[in-house]
């Protein structure tokens, strides 16, 4: 099986974000780490390929900068990666994402393509829906659980109070939840092998495909500061309070 | 990164700097959340080794058997992150690779390294290293251990003391006194005649299992003598190579005291103000940041120097010497910073400021290295009275 990972270089969650003044753009260092959702797709791909005889291809739009955090993927088992960077697609939109991503994963070839549910450093949760589209296939989201063989795959889809079991003809493509699996950590050896794994960086040019970004940013504001809360104090039977209040919140 | 007030990371190679992240990111999940509990238990969960052996962490540095053959620096940051864990997950990982595998690996033979290191780059099997004895510590060609043929075999006897690992060891690399000079003797644990006595009331690197190695007629085959050398030089070497992971890794405890402090520094009010704001806590937090900065970058320094194989041991005893003084300084000032909570376990404060005691100890003392370094400048040997 020929599997696909939209994978993400992020600057390093640790250091506080800085946006742009005027467009309000991430501003992104040369040395960006791969998005922490993604070390759950990446393992999921290595896993279902080690299971089907396939290799595992990182696929990521974005500055390449250092390529730290395509490295971090390629360590952990990828054969190889593409990187879609140019200085045109910045300030992509979801849309203009999806299609040069699909673009490249066509080029590619493949079986599965799997990504995470949304970006860390971006949030809008839809790129991955709209690749599926381009590309015509089916997209199974939101996955804690994902099987694939003979050209069909089967995922159990997270809901709020369970999970649906949902089956489709591959190709297809799968969003993954963090803990699907439990991502394993580079080897040694993985890191040092992935400085000579191919990576193929190409610039929009390479794919026949437009990618316009008609939507923007007009105005970023502070999320409120937190309100006072309430405060429970303890004379024996505050627990029973909490779980009260966990109760009424539909927490528990 | 506050504490990389130097952008030392520029001197970082990417393979170094994802190697790096890696362990920190398996210290940060396998370790930082539990170390404290083991550490008040007096426990060390040695099936970690398993998973250390499977990220390549046991004789890292090491090529071929199963090793990852990475740089000496590589080691060193890996020890770093390690150490600002727990000195004792470090400890772990240097008695494993420095001074169990390293000895086999250097002076072992063929069938010796085909036979061991790959189980112990794995984690399968678990060594130790027994110099050390009651009345033979920062004087060890004192030792009182001794080897006697016996037939085709060996015969062991003595006592270890002080040994890491010890009663959770699968092996022991014994040095012992024969009568051609010190060699090493690789003693499986299980050996009729050998017990380990657990040492317990530490009130430092708890999070580590330190023992007595009690040897009555051990009986080993001739194949199971280290055969490439029978002098002091023996353990001296592994002890090189252990003092330079200790070197990194210390500042990877002192950064986790700075860091720990700052934040706190900058949460705790006291006199309407962060006591941040204070000059004598500045002055503190300054003196820790600064410490960190040039200790680190003492040790990249002699890593780099490794790395072309230029380092000697004497300038390990340098930065054995410079950084755990310098780490134990940084622990205490942080100590002291966070008041009282500075003496609870919820922060990583005190753990570390006792740990480094041991540290300070073990590996060479403080006033060993001192007198290795005297030595090195005036040409005069002052480790003996002068009468005698
Ligand atoms: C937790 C822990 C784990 C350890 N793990 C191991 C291990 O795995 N394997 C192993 O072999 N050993 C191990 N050791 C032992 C350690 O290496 C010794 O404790 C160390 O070498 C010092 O020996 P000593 O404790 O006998 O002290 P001593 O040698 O008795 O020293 C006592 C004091 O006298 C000073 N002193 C001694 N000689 C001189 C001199 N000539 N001039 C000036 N001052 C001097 C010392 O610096 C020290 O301050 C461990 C120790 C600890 C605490």
């Amino acid at each position: 099986m020929r599997i696909v990972v939209c994978a993400k270089q992020i600057p390093d969650p640790a250091t506080p974000y800085k946006l742009e003044a005027d467009t309000h753009w991430l501003v992104r260092p040369a040395e960006q780490v791969l998005d922490d959702t993604d070390r759950y797709g990446v393992e999921m791909g290595l896993q279902l390929a080690q299971n089907s005889d396939g290799g595992v291809t990182i696929v990521s739009m974005g500055p390449a900068g250092s390529m730290q955090g395509l490295r971090q993927a390629l360590a952990m088992g990828a054969e190889k990666a593409v990187i879609i960077d140019d200085p045109t697609l910045r300030g992509s939109d979801a849309l203009a994402t999806a299609r040069v991503l699909a673009a490249a994963i066509a080029r590619e070839g493949f079986d599965l393509v799997i990504a995470g549910t949304e970006s860390t450093d971006g949030y809008s949760g839809v790129v991955p829906q709209m690749v599926a589209e381009i590309l015509d296939v089916p997209a199974l989201t939101y996955a804690t659980e994902v099987k694939a063989a003979e050209g069909k795959i089967t995922i159990h889809r997270q809901t709020s109070t369970g999970y649906e079991v949902v089956e489709g003809s591959l190709p297809a493509l799968v969003t993954v939840t963090a803990g699907v699996v439990e991502p394993r950590y580079p080897t040694f050896k993985g890191i040092m092998e992935a400085k000579k794994k191919p990576v193929d960086n190409l610039a929009l040019a390479d794919l026949s495909v437009e990618a316009t970004t008609d939507q923007k940013v007009t105005s970023i504001s502070d999320a409120p500061a937190r309100s006072g809360g309430a405060k429970i104090e303890d004379d024996g039977a505050a627990h029973e309070k909490i779980i009260e209040l966990l109760a009424q919140k539909k927490v528990i | 990164m506050s504490q990389d007030f130097l952008d030392l990371d520029a001197l970082l190679s990417d393979e170094e700097k994802l190697l790096r992240q890696t362990v920190r990111q398996f210290t940060e999940e396998r370790i930082l959340p539990e170390v404290a509990e083991w550490w008040e238990q007096g426990t060390f969960p040695h099936e970690i080794a398993r998973d250390m052996g499977k990220l390549g962490l046991l004789g890292m540095h090491l090529e071929g058997y199963g090793c990852a053959g990475t740089s000496a620096t590589a080691y060193g940051l890996a020890c770093l992150e390690l150490e600002a864990g727990d000195s004792g997950t470090r400890s772990f990982v240097s008695v494993q690779g420095s001074l169990a595998m390293f000895p086999i690996w250097k002076f072992g033979s063929e069938e010796q390294k085909q036979d061991w290191l790959p189980r112990m780059a794995a984690g399968e099997v678990i060594g130790c290293f027994g110099l050390t004895e009651p009345d033979s510590g920062s004087d060890p060609s004192s030792m009182r251990t001794t080897a006697r043929r016996d037939g085709s075999d060996w015969i062991l006897d003595g006592t270890k003391m002080w040994i890491t690992n010890g009663n959770v060891a699968d092996l022991a690399i014994i040095w012992a006194r024969t009568e051609g000079g010190i060699r090493g003797f690789i003693v499986p644990t299980d050996s009729p005649g050998f017990t380990a006595n657990e040492i317990h009331h530490k009130a430092s690197l708890r999070a580590s299992i330190t023992s007595e190695l009690v040897l009555e007629g051990v009986r080993v085959p001739d194949e199971f003598a280290l055969p490439g050398v029978s002098s002091m030089r023996g353990p001296l070497s592994c002890l090189s190579e252990a003092r330079f992971g200790i070197l990194f890794g210390v500042m990877g405890a002192a950064r986790a005291c700075y860091e720990a402090s700052l934040t706190y520094a900058k949460e705790r009010e006291q006199f309407g103000a962060p006591i941040a704001s204070f000059q004598l806590t500045q002055q503190k937090l300054v003196d820790m940041m600064v410490i960190v900065n040039r200790g680190t970058l003492l040790a990249m320094h002699l890593g780099r120097m490794k790395d072309d194989g230029r380092l000697s041991p004497e300038q390990v005893s340098f930065g054995k010497l410079d950084n755990v003084r310098n780490a134990l300084e940084v622990a205490r000032s942080a100590r002291s910073v966070l008041g009282a909570n500075g003496i609870t376990l919820e922060y990583p404060v005190i753990r570390h400021m006792t740990n480094l005691e041991t540290v300070y100890t073990y590996e060479g003392t403080n006033e060993i290295h001192t007198l290795i370094l005297g030595q090195a400048i005036t040409g005069i040997p002052a480790f003996k009275p002068p009468s005698t």
